[in-house]
């Protein structure tokens, strides 16, 4: 930079401007974000010029109007006299839970498939290559179509339904099981739950240093089960905690009452779950491969077990090469259930659907489709941001 | 990604055309590139199907090229877009198509806030249900807590919501964007209802595996009339649209059919002879040559014989003509007069 900025011998001040690399770089840049801007204003202005000209109306006033339809699977209180921004944030509600649990699934098999590709074993590394080829090389479309109909073609219709228990019943509506209702004591089992969680991260933190100091281990896990479960335990039996259960009932065409599990988010559910776990085996098996034989063969030297070197050496190494792509999978999942509108599970892109053809505010209801991918998306990324810094390898803790 | 993916192009050509080709006539756009683009219905069977060698037939298909026959003499000028239910305004709005013409419902909302046009009516509907004959129920009052099958963003899904509310009822809706998966789910079991316009009802039997084990309630829970849409910043567009559909309703009134048309022209009856260009200047009004009409009726049909070709008695539908007759015939098909 500096090299370039003092060649002397042009003498125009105008050239010598010109040829400043420091200059000519904010130059260039400047004129770029002039043409975006542009660019940018153009479309707004076309847009509005657009929608004035052929009378549609526009503006987010029509959030607030009721929407008049129903949706099969609400999280929260949601009927047909609610508004249009209600029916949006419960579909919203419904991607985040669909994607939220997928996301979960997908990762366990997809680590359990991508170590099975590395077994030793001829047959599992088979099924896992098998597993991975077959999956990842099918569009998710049709694996959910596949899932939809073979999850509604095995089910029975709700008279026949399979009993479990006489509590849990499975047909063609979905699954249903009791739905627990809880008395006053509730809020304290809450607090004790979350009060175990905070006690056994302390306690977590101390053993580590107990271990550090000692090279003892205390008993972690069981402490930690003990803070976690064994408090509202307590709590749940000192304020007397009275749980009913409401069961489901068949009345009439279809159970009524209970928790039910609809068979499009099954579907669903087990679509997104089952095709984004064949990337993340790819990803978890390039990640163990760049982690160097040495490291396995030392641990081995040092006496740890086969599961032990995996968990403490190999694993924590790994991730720091899995951790960044694995983050995308997490996006291409949580988009990846727009397709949710095919089999009928009401999403954030299905109910905004709705919406959009019943007020035909088309500019509205992209802008608003655009800001929920693009918040979830940057959500996601600056969670698996702040997860790999944590996970990336720092300066030898000092003993 | 396939039909968000469409939404999102279809908005983005609505910002991104430039607006005065949009607001230029569609009739010198339509006339340049040789075909009017028109949206229909891809999988209803007398409204707007395309066979397996991709021939699109049905009562609206007809209306395309009932149009395309008085723009250009020739029916055959017309390319379909298979549209579905949510994406049919968007596509009309941006400039997509031209004319719309797949089975929608005239509402306030969509006549007045999208920027739209309805020109008639050409198939008068209303909504109903079709439940398994193995349910053993006779009225659509008894389908309390029943499992809904029905497509978004339709005003079926509305007038659903309104009735079950209206009657104290509970239910279900499982809502698919196409129809083929709205069929498809209440054929596997998932719903006990399918809702649709009644016409559609009977189209949807026949798609399905036995068509014998269903069966269409008697309630009719709402008033659909179902029509073209145009935009409306083109009058006169609108005028040559809303008139195709008049010129074809008139001539079942008048007697004029695609065989006798040519004898017709011998007619001296003076509404006929207006109808078919030999008397005033009605076709150059609207922008077309006199003898639009005749081209009309001679390659495609009057009202009648459209409705008696897709969806009439002797279809597979059997719809009889009932609210679609004409007003003298104890129908309320009521055009008014070319004069």
């Amino acid at each position: 930079m500096s090299a370039a900025s003092e060649r002397p011998g042009l003498r125009s001040g105008h050239f010598r401007l010109w040829h400043n690399p420091q200059v000519r770089g904010v130059l260039i840049q400047a004129l770029l974000l002039a043409v975006v801007a542009w660019f940018a204003w153009e479309i707004i202005d076309n847009t509005i010029t657009n929608l004035r000209q052929r009378h549609i109306a526009s503006g987010y006033r029509f959030l607030d109007s009721t929407a008049g339809f129903g949706i099969i699977q609400t999280l929260i209180p949601y009927s047909e006299v609610s508004s249009y921004g209600r029916a949006f944030i419960v579909g919203l509600l419904n991607t985040i839970l669909v994607a939220g649990l997928s996301i979960v699934l997908a990762t366990v098999i997809g680590f359990i498939v991508g170590i099975m590709r590395l077994s030793s074993n001829w047959l599992i590394a088979k099924i896992g290559t098998a597993y991975v080829e077959i999956i990842r090389n099918i569009p998710l479309l049709l694996q959910l179509f596949v899932w939809y109909r073979a999850v509604l073609k095995a089910m029975p219709a709700p008279r026949q339904s399979i009993a479990i228990a006489d509590a849990a019943f499975l047909n063609n509506r979905g699954l249903y099981v009791p739905y627990p209702i809880f008395g006053q004591g509730i809020t304290w089992v809450m607090a004790a739950f979350a009060g175990g969680i905070l006690l056994s991260v302390l306690y977590g933190t101390h053993a580590r240093r107990v271990q550090e100091r000692t090279g003892r281990m205390p008993p972690r896990l069981a402490a930690s089960l003990g803070l976690i479960l064994g408090l509202p335990l307590v709590a749940a039996f000192i304020t007397g905690l009275g749980v009913s259960l409401d069961y489901p009932v068949l009345q009439g065409f279809n159970f009524v009452g209970g928790l039910n599990v609809i068979p499009e988010f099954t579907a669903l559910f087990l679509g997104l779950s089952i095709y984004t776990a064949a990337f993340i085996a790819e990803i978890v098996r390039a990640g163990v491969q760049s982690v160097s034989k040495g490291q396995t063969e030392a641990a081995h030297a040092l006496g740890l077990h086969e599961s032990t070197t995996l968990r403490l050496i190999v694993l924590p190494q790994a991730l720091r090469v899995i951790i960044p792509p694995l983050a995308n999978q997490y996006l291409n999942l949580t988009k990846n259930s727009s397709l949710a509108v095919a089999i009928g599970y009401p999403d954030v892109v299905a109910t905004g659907g709705t919406i959009l053809n019943q007020t035909g505010q088309a500019v509205e209801v992209i802008s608003l489709w655009m800001a929920v991918y693009l918040s979830l998306s940057l959500l996601t990324s600056g969670f698996m941001n702040w997860f790999n810094a944590r996970m990336a390898l720092k300066g030898a803790p000092s003993l | 990604m396939k039909r968000p993916l469409i939404s999102v192009i279809l908005g983005a050509t609505l910002g991104l055309s430039v607006a005065t080709a949009a607001s230029a006539a569609t009739l010198d756009d339509v006339k340049a590139k040789g075909f009017i683009q028109c949206g229909v219905n891809p999988s209803l069977p007398g409204f707007g199907f395309p066979d397996d060698k991709g021939n699109w037939s049905g009562l609206d298909v007809d209306f395309c090229r009932a149009v395309a026959a008085a723009v250009f003499g020739d029916p055959n000028k017309v390319k379909y877009s298979p549209l579905s239910a949510k994406e049919r305004f968007t596509a009309l709005q941006s400039g997509e198509i031209d004319l719309l013409a797949r089975n929608s419902t005239w509402t306030m909302q969509r006549d007045t806030a999208l920027g739209l046009s309805f020109v008639g009516v050409n198939y008068y509907d209303g909504q109903g249900f079709m439940v398994r004959k193995s349910l053993n129920v006779d009225s659509a009052l008894k389908l309390n807590g029943a499992s809904v099958c029905t497509q978004t963003g339709t005003t079926t899904e509305l007038n659903l919501a309104d009735y079950f509310r209206a009657n104290n009822m509970t239910y279900q809706v499982v809502a698919f964007e196409n129809n083929d998966e709205v069929n498809q789910a209440y054929d596997s079991g998932r719903c006990d209802v399918l809702t649709t316009d009644q016409s559609g009802l009977y189209s949807t039997r026949l798609k399905l595996a036995n068509p014998d084990e269903h069966v269409v309630l008697p309630e009719i829970i709402s008033k659909e009339p179902l029509g073209p849409v145009v935009r409306q910043n083109d009058p006169q567009w609108f005028n040559i649209v809303k008139w195709t559909l008049f010129a074809q309703i008139n001539a079942e009134e008048l007697g004029v059919n695609s065989q006798n048309v040519d004898e017709m022209k011998e007619s001296t009856n003076p509404e006929i002879r207006r109808l078919l260009g030999l008397e005033g200047d009605f076709g150059t009004s609207i922008g077309l040559s006199n003898d639009w009409a005749y081209n009309i009726v001679k390659q495609v049909g009057n009202y009648g014989e459209v409705f008696d070709r897709n969806i009439g008695p002797d279809t597979p539908l059997k719809i009889a003509r009932g609210l679609n007759a004409l007003w003298n015939k104890g129908g309320i098909q009521f055009a008014p007069p070319i004069r």
